[in-house]
Order: structure tokens, then C-alpha cells, then sequence
């Protein structure tokens, strides 16, 4: 059943919240400046009138028709749907961090400067880079703060000639975006046969009109890009620098580090790896850590440790400048932080390796069934191909996805990477037990085998949801956009 | 030790491994080499208990101060119905990803539409996005849809009046682009805007400005539009969501672009963020706008129903010929401005606004009777104001007098900007949350530290 517009609820009068009446001295009202007519709004908004329970009614069907992570197994790959411990949830509703405002005295704000400070004391360990910033509120923003501190780089040492960013054809499609924001033109680097960076292409576009290269490693196949070492001593011979995507990091968290791999600059995903909800598409954070060649780029202000306390360093000549309206996603990060604590040292390890033991298995349990064309032993997630289907039985990617609703399930990533024809890209996590893992497992092979005696039922999936498959094309022909 | 948000134990991790046929985790990290993998764990603390984090986090907080806030500066202590915190905390909301299956994200997509929908109505523009990561980050894409709307552009025009850290946001994204920002003066705090003409120059995209303003103040932006326009060029204007209760709209000034912060309505201060940036567009700019669009559309039975839509505007689709890398919005933020605005209705926003205002100019009347600090501009202003103190030495008495007594006394614009012109200004922001007891506090106070 769908339910209907709130505002369609409407009824003139009704109220869901009251203000306190306004107790000023009576008479001063009247005594208030005129602002000029001119100024001042004509046309009233039409916003719900509505009753509190309506309200609650409201969003409370609504979210009965979104699906988390909570409600079920997520296998979303690239995006990390893990568990979202409730402690952070907690935490993050404590008076003494919701009700601090940013520009308060910093002597008053010590308790959330300790927390920021602490957090970027502990990405720089686990990332294997001296310093970051906590600035950037998602995983792009981090990527386009990342480039911009590249692009000051090279605008420092005078080297304006670099003006190319290379970014393999597997790579999120962020980081092309990223880099075209910063004026940046890309240059796509093949893959070779095995799914990693074509050393030869790699060879053949390195040159001093390039600027850095950007790298996933794991890369959205799942694979470590084993010559990573080589690559890195590569850019670095040409005078390039080297980015690191890190959306991926849950494969090596605790294991490796991409400062030791040779990276100078990365962004964290703290609402995939650091266990941060992902709230529906954000707020996540997306914080950038650097070497000490870029480190005195970073974004200002930085936090530093004086003989007062915590406070903000402003005199950073060669920052960029600042990339949000003020810290970060504080609330995000106190989730993040949460997690950390938690986890410790022992603990992110045993997350990142058990993340690559569930990938495994899963795919263990699929291969009979599913070609899957890149990797023998993958990290923390794989790619499916379900061209053959297609071919043999007129079945898609985005049919077994819809299958998968209808039992109970989120899909994987449909369609990505384009290397792969018809992709179903799957990513466990950590979270799931073997039992979740089996009976997903059981459950896309019944889907499949379904499907070839009878293809005409998967391609009406799902049939459990409040509505079927919609009309993507009228949406953008006709779009409809607002009440 | 045992992980509880790991499921695994030593019997699970054997049949996987043998399953998988390999006889340990380890091996599957084979495809690192020794000097990729760590012989020692990274150097940070061990693990602890639900407990114990509970109790760190608790002492850490305890360094954290509370006051009786009268800050602003973009950021505001406004009154929030109990329905945003609980409702937003509904597990199958908080724990979604992005609504790429839209059949099992009906919800989430409605409340995405109905989040349009409001944003639309309230700035009385055509098209709104589901929402950027803060205001000034808006700005920032306002102006990189400016430079993509007139060809052969390059240059921005921004008030001198716009708040200073949408200002740094600005300059950074010009910053190595070839784009520029390029500033146009103030004259009695607000923008001069009889500048305008001389600065519209061929390679300028539009104008940014802001209203209320960097101190507070309103801006009149009557006739600019069309002076833009005829040149080509778009105008942008930052506002507060809730003072368009109060003063006119983006749309009825003639803008193309409306952005600034949903913050105001339904989100708490949490040290700045997360915000909640929104945009919202003439029909014009509908290929342009950045970020997730939710539209209407039907299913194969007729049903109506909600789906990503635009995409072709994206990265995931578009890459470096997309509109913006935005990937990740606010969208639980922009859930709790959806819950709150439905929560207040449009009489309970034009309220909330209409106290903040009385009770903003309560405080400003009384404490310009005061000697040694004066409201210097005769412009009219919302809920903030900016006091300027005759010396240095007596506003930090001031402000720390206050403190003692538990009142946040306003914003040090000189904090933000770093500029010796702006020492002697305080933004004071009054809500309608501050109680009249709590305006008597402050006045008391002021009076007697600046008797």
C-alpha cells in the first residue's frame, strides 16, 4: 500500500507543534522598525497542516518502505554496508555534543576538539599518513579536496604544465568527476587480463603533463593491485603523485597501509569503512589524509595540541582554504571515533580480514553457479557477470537484483564496473554470519535456477514491494519533481 | 577476544576456510608481499567494552561547556519538536544506503520528494536537488553551474557581505581551476550593489550574494536580476530556509539559484554538522543542477512511484563530464528538516521566524542604550545583529563576564574573517527558543559590565 503525500493530508488549522507565546514587554511589538514592504515575502508556502500523530504516522509508514542494514543482508558492493553499532548511535544523541556550537569559546569546546584530534591520530596510524583533515562531509568531497591540495602543489613548485589526472577504467565514477572539478583532464588506463592497472598502458601516459594517478586498491573487482609498489615507484620517477581512493579500505584495514604502498594523499569513507550509517545517502565524512610533502596544503583551520588545549591553526599559508562551512560532520565523526574505540587495533584487523574471509566464502558458494570472470582469491568483494544468462536465457543483471528484493534481500551493485558485461558486484562485510552467507547463497541459486525454467517470472520481479518496476523513462521525459 | 559486530566463531572460520580450500586467513592476503603486510598492529589503543567507551566518551564530553547560546553566524538554536530526533532514529532509515533499488525504497524516496517539494515552496523556485552537504558547499556549486551556463565565462561575482567561510569555500574552488571569485565592495553593511554595473564585465557568470547577510542585516536586491540578466548572466542568493518565512524569496527577487542551509529547522548544533545544504533551481537549470533528483513516475500497473531520476547529470553515469562528483548528500538531515517543516506547518515556520525577530530586536534596543557599544547601520535585520564594542579591551570583558554567567554572548566576527577592520564587531543571534528570563540575563549582565 502507498501511502500518500503529507501535504495531501492537509487540513487548514490543525497543528503539530506549538510555540511557547511570545512574553516581551506588551507594547513592544508595536514599537518594532518597519522593514519596507518591498522586502518582505508575499506568497505563503504550502506546507503540511497536519496533527503530531499524523506526523508520526507519516514517517513511520515510510520508513517501513525503506530498507537498512538493519532490516536485512546488504551486499552493496563498494559501498560497505556493515553493521552500525548502537553505541555510536547513542553517543551521537548526547546533549553535551548536539548542543555545542561551532563557533562557541574553544576553551568551552575542548571535549569535541579532543575527540576530533584523537580520531585524526588514529586514521593517520591506521592509513600510514602523518596528517589529515576532517573537513570534507562525503567521499567525493574528500576526493576533491585530495586533487585541490595536488593542484596547489604542483601551482607551488611551478609545475602548471602538470595538468592531466589518470584514473583507471574501473574506478569509481567519482574520481574522474573529482578531478574534472579541479580542472584536471582525466586519462583513462586499461585494465589488463587479470582486472588491475596495464602496467604498459600505465607506462605509456606517465609523463610530466601528468599530475597524479588515482587508485581503489583493492580496485572495484576485488583485487589487490599487486604491482602497486612498482606503480607508485612509476608516478613518483615521473614527478607524479599518487591517490588512494579509500572506499576499499575495509579489505586491508589493520593488514597494510597505503602509506607504505607509496600513496600521498587518500580519503577515508568513515560511513562505509568506520562503521558510520549511511542515514538514507549520507551525512557521511570523507576525510583526506596526507604525506608530509602535502601536508601543509591540507584544508584549514588544522586542530593542533598547545600547552592551553586543543585550538585551530589558521596561519597556514599554503592551505587551500577551507572546503566546508565549518568542521566536518562532528556527529559523524564522534560515530567514527566510537567505532575506533571499540574496534582497537586487534579489532579493525579482524574486521578487514574477516570481511576478506566472507567475500571468499561467498564466492566460494556462487562460482559453480555464476561466472565470475576476474580473480581467483579476491578481497573484500567480487564481481559477478551474468552475460551468459543474458545470452542463453534473456536474463539480466538487474533481474536477479529485483529477485533478490522479493526474498528479502538488497542487491548488490548492478552494472559496475563497466569492464564487467552485466556486473552484480558483492560485498559482504564483515557482519554477516556463515548461516546469512549460506542462505543468501541459496537463495541467488534458487533465484537463478528459477529463472531458467521459467525467465518470464524474474523479469515481473519484485512482486512483494508497493510498487514494481517503474517507468525510468517517463521520469525524465516527464519529470515530476514536486508537490 | 571476542568482536560482538563480528559473528564468527573458530568453527564458522574453519568450514569457510575450508570451503574456500585454503588453511588460513592469511593466505588470502597472498597477493600483498612481505613488506606490504604489517608485522605489528597499528599503533593505536586496544579495544574496549561498550562500557568503557561510554565512560571515556562521557568524561571527554565533560570538557565540553554549555551556554545559553546567542550565536549564530550560520548555525542556530532554534526550537525542535521531539517527532525529527525520534522519528529520525527509525533504524530502516538510518542504517539505508542511497535509494538505488527504488522498489524497496519507496519511503526514503518520498520523503526525498516531499523534502523537494517543501524546499521548492519555500524558496518559490522550480526545481529542487536532494540536498548538498552544507550552504556554502551550495554556493560553490551555484557557481560552478554559473561558469557552465554563460560561455567563456571565468569569473564569479560575490558580495563582500556573503559569510566569510562561504567565502573561503568559494576561493578554494576557484583555486587552480582558472575560475575566479571576484569580490564586490560593501557600503553600510550591506552589498553595494550600484557597483554592480561597472563590474559586469564579459567573462563574469552571476552573482552570488546573501540575505540575511554576513551581520545579519537584510539585503534589498530589487532590480539586479534583471541587470544580470541582461548580460547573461545568473543570480544566487544564500539564505537561512527559515528567514524566508519573513522576507521575500529567492524566487521573488528573480534568482535562478536559491541555496543556503536547512540548519535552522530541525537540526541541532552538534558543533557544526551535519548541515543540511539545499538547492533549488528555474526550470531552466534542470540539466545543470548537481546531485540526487527524486521524481514521480508509474509502474507497469499504473501505480505511482518514486526513482532516482536526471541521472544523466551524474558522475556514476556522466564521469568527468557530470555536473558535480556529489555522490553522498545529507539525506538524514534533510529527513529531519522534512519531518520538522511538517511538524510546524508554514504558521509554525512564519512563528518561529516572527519571534526570532521581536526577541532579536528586544536585545539589539536594549543594549544600544548601553555606552561603548553601538548598532552601527541603520538596516534592517532578522534574527542576528552585529554590536561593534568602542574597544577591544571591553568586549573581551564583556564576552568573558557573560561567560561566566553561563551566556554565550555572540560570534567575534574578527574569528572568522581574521581581519583587524572586523575586531571590535560581536554577532549576537537571538532565537525563538531564548526565553525572556533569558534575554533579562543578558541584558543584566551587559549592564552591569558596560555600565
Amino acid at each position: 500500500m502507498s501511502e500518500p503525500l503529507l501535504i495531501d493530508k492537509s487540513k487548514k488549522g490543525r497543528k503539530a507543534y506549538c510555540f511557547p507565546a511570545l512574553d516581551l514587554p506588551r507594547g513592544f511589538e508595536q514599537a518594532l522598525p518597519d522593514i519596507p514592504a518591498s522586502m518582505l515575502r508575499v506568497k505563503a508556502a504550502r506546507l503540511p497542516e497536519v496533527a503530531e500523530l499524523d506526523v508520526v504516522r507519516h514517517f513511520t509508514k515510510l520508513s517501513t518502505q525503506s530498507f537498512g542494514v538493519d532490516n536485512g543482508c546488504y551486499p552493496l558492493g563498494s559501498c560497505t554496508m556493515k553493521y552500525n553499532p548502537k553505541l555510536g548511535e547513542l553517543i551521537a544523541q548526547l546533549p553535551a555534543f548536539t548542543t555545542i556550537h561551532p563557533l562557541q569559546d574553544l576553551s568551552t569546546a575542548q571535549g569535541s576538539l579532543s575527540i576530533m584530534y584523537n580520531l585524526l591520530e588514529d586514521l593517520s596510524s591506521i592509513t600510514g599518513m602523518s596528517w589529515g583533515s576532517l573537513q570534507p562531509c562525503a567521499g567525493a568531497h574528500g576526493e576533491y579536496t585530495g586533487l585541490k591540495m595536488i593542484r596547489a602543489y604542483f601551482m607551488k613548485k611551478g609545475e602548471t604544465k602538470r595538468t592531466k589526472v589518470l584514473v583507471p577504467i574501473s574506478a569509481h565514477g567519482t574520481n574522474p568527476a573529482s578531478a574534472a572539478m579541479n580542472g584536471f583532464d582525466v586519462v583513462t588506463i586499461a585494465s589488463d587480463r587479470e582486472g588491475l592497472v596495464d602496467m604498459d598502458d600505465l607506462a605509456s601516459k606517465l609523463d610530466d603533463s601528468v599530475a597524479a594517478l588515482m587508485l581503489t586498491n583493492p580496485n572495484t573487482l576485488g583485487l589487490f593491485e599487486k604491482n602497486i609498489l612498482k606503480i607508485s615507484s612509476m608516478v613518483h620517477a615521473s614527478g607524479g603523485l599518487l591517490y588512494y581512493d579509500g572506499a576499499n579500505l575495509n579489505a586491508i584495514m589493520g593488514m597494510a597501509t597505503p602509506g607504505d604502498m607509496g600513496f600521498d594523499v587518500l580519503h577515508l569513507n568513515l560511513h562505509k569503512t568506520f562503521s558510520t550509517p549511511h542515514g538514507g545517502g549520507g551525512p557521511g565524512s570523507g576525510p583526506v589524509m596526507v604525506n608530509d610533502i602535502l601536508r601543509p596544503f591540507l584544508p584549514k583551520p588544522d586542530i593542533e595540541l598547545t600547552d592551553g588545549g586543543y585550538a585551530y591553526s589558521w596561519d597556514r599559508p599554503d592551505s587551500i582554504g577551507k572546503v566546508s562551512m565549518f568542521w566536518g560532520n562532528f556527529l559523524v565523526l564522534l560515530r567514527a571515533y566510537v567505532y575506533v574505540l571499540r574496534m582497537g587495533s586487534e579489532g579493525i584487523r579482524a574486521a578487514s580480514s574477516h570481511a576478506v574471509l566472507n567475500a571468499n566464502y561467498l564466492k566460494s558458494r556462487l562460482e559453480k553457479h555464476f561466472d565470475i570472470p576476474y580473480g581467483t582469491k579476491v578481497m573484500h568483494e567480487f564481481v559477478i557477470s551474468c552475460e551468459s544468462l543474458k545470452k542463453e536465457y534473456g536474463i539480466t543483471a538487474q533481474d536477479i537484483a529485483k529477485g533478490l528484493i522479493d526474498e528479502g534481500y538488497h542487491p548488490p551493485t548492478m552494472y559496475f564496473p563497466s569492464l564487467v558485461p552485466e556486473a552484480l558486484m558483492l560485498e559482504p562485510t564483515e557482519s554477516e554470519s556463515i548461516e546469512t552467507l549460506d542462505a543468501f547463497a541459496d537463495t541467488l541459486i534458487a533465484i537463478l535456477e528459477r529463472a531458467k525454467e521459467d525467465p518470464l517470472y524474474l523479469k515481473g520481479a519484485p512482486y512483494t514491494t508497493p510498487v514494481g518496476r517503474l517507468d525510468e523513462v517517463k521520469a525524465v521525459k516527464e519529470p515530476d519533481l514536486r508537490y | 577476544m571476542v568482536y560482538p559486530y563480528i559473528p564468527h566463531t573458530d568453527e564458522d572460520r574453519r568450514r569457510m576456510l575450508e570451503a574456500i580450500g585454503v588453511s588460513s586467513i592469511e593466505e588470502l592476503y597472498s597477493s600483498l608481499t612481505e613488506d606490504l603486510l604489517l608485522s605489528d598492529s597499528v599503533p593505536i589503543s586496544h579495544g574496549r567494552t561498550e562500557d568503557e567507551v561510554l565512560r571515556m566518551i562521557t568524561a571527554i564530553a565533560q570538557r565540553n561547556s554549555t551556554g545559553i547560546p546567542f550565536l549564530g553566524c550560520g548555525c542556530y538554536d532554534h526550537l525542535v519538536p521531539s517527532t525529527v530526533q525520534t522519528l529520525a532514529s527509525l533504524p530502516s532509515f538510518v542504517t539505508a544506503y542511497t535509494p538505488y533499488q527504488a522498489e524497496m525504497s519507496q519511503g526514503l524516496l518520498q520523503v526525498i520528494y516531499e523534502f523537494q517539494s517543501m524546499i521548492c515552496e519555500i524558496t518559490g523556485m522550480d526545481i529542487s536537488n536532494a540536498s548538498l552537504y552544507d550552504g556554502a558547499n551550495a554556493a560553490a556549486e551555484a557557481a560552478t553551474i554559473m561558469i557552465s551556463h554563460k560561455r567563456k565565462s571565468s569569473a564569479v561575482l560575490v558580495s563582500s557581505t556573503i559569510h566569510p567561510f562561504t567565502l573561503q569555500v568559494l576561493n578554494t574552488w576557484a583555486l587552480g581551476t582558472g575560475h575566479e571569485i571576484r569580490l564586490i565592495p560593501e557600503r553600510q553593511g550591506v552589498t553595494d550593489l550600484k557597483k554592480l554595473d561597472d563590474l559586469l564585465q564579459e567573462e563574469v557568470a552571476g552573482l552570488i550574494v546573501q540575505t540575511p547577510n554576513r551581520y545579519g542585516l537584510l539585503e534589498d536586491f530589487s532590480g539586479i536580476a534583471d541587470t544580470l540578466h541582461a548580460k547573461g548572466c545568473l543570480l544566487a542568493i544564500s539564505s537561512d530556509l527559515l528567514s524566508l518565512a519573513m522576507q521575500k524569496s529567492p524566487a521573488e527577487w528573480g534568482a535562478d539559484i536559491a541555496v543556503g542551509d536547512t540548519q535552522a529547522l530541525g537540526l541541532p548544533l552538534a558543533f557544526g554538522g551535519p548541515s543540511c545544504g539545499y538547492m533549488a533551481v528555474s526550470t531552466a537549470l534542470m540539466r545543470k543542477i548537481p546531485g540526487r533528483i527524486v521524481g514521480a513516475t508509474v509502474d507497469k500497473q499504473g501505480r505511482r512511484g518514486y526513482t532516482l531520476t536526471l541521472q544523466a547529470r551524474e558522475q556514476h553515469i556522466k564521469r568527468e563530464k557530470a555536473s558535480s562528483n556529489v555522490c553522498s548528500n545529507q539525506a538524514l538531515a534533510a529527513l529531519m528538516t522534512t519531518i520538522h517543516l511538517s511538524s510546524l506547518g508554514w504558521g509554525g515556520m512564519v512563528e518561529a521566524a516572527k519571534q526570532s525577530y521581536v526577541k532579536a530586536h528586544y536585545l539589539a534596543y536594549h543594549l544600544a542604550q548601553l555606552p561603548g557599544m553601538t548598532l552601527v547601520w541603520d538596516v534592517p535585520f532578522w534574527c542576528e545583529f552585529p554590536l561593534v564594542f568602542s574597544d577591544a579591551k571591553k568586549m573581551r570583558k564583556f564576552l568573558q563576564e557573560l561567560r561566566n554567567e553561563g551566556i554565550f554572548a555572540g560570534v567575534r566576527l574578527s574569528g572568522l574573517t581574521r581581519q583587524v577592520k572586523d575586531e571590535l564587531v560581536l554577532l549576537v543571534a537571538v532565537t525563538e527558543k531564548r526565553s525572556r528570563e533569558e534575554l533579562e540575563l543578558y541584558l543584566a549582565a551587559a549592564r552591569r559590565v558596560m555600565k
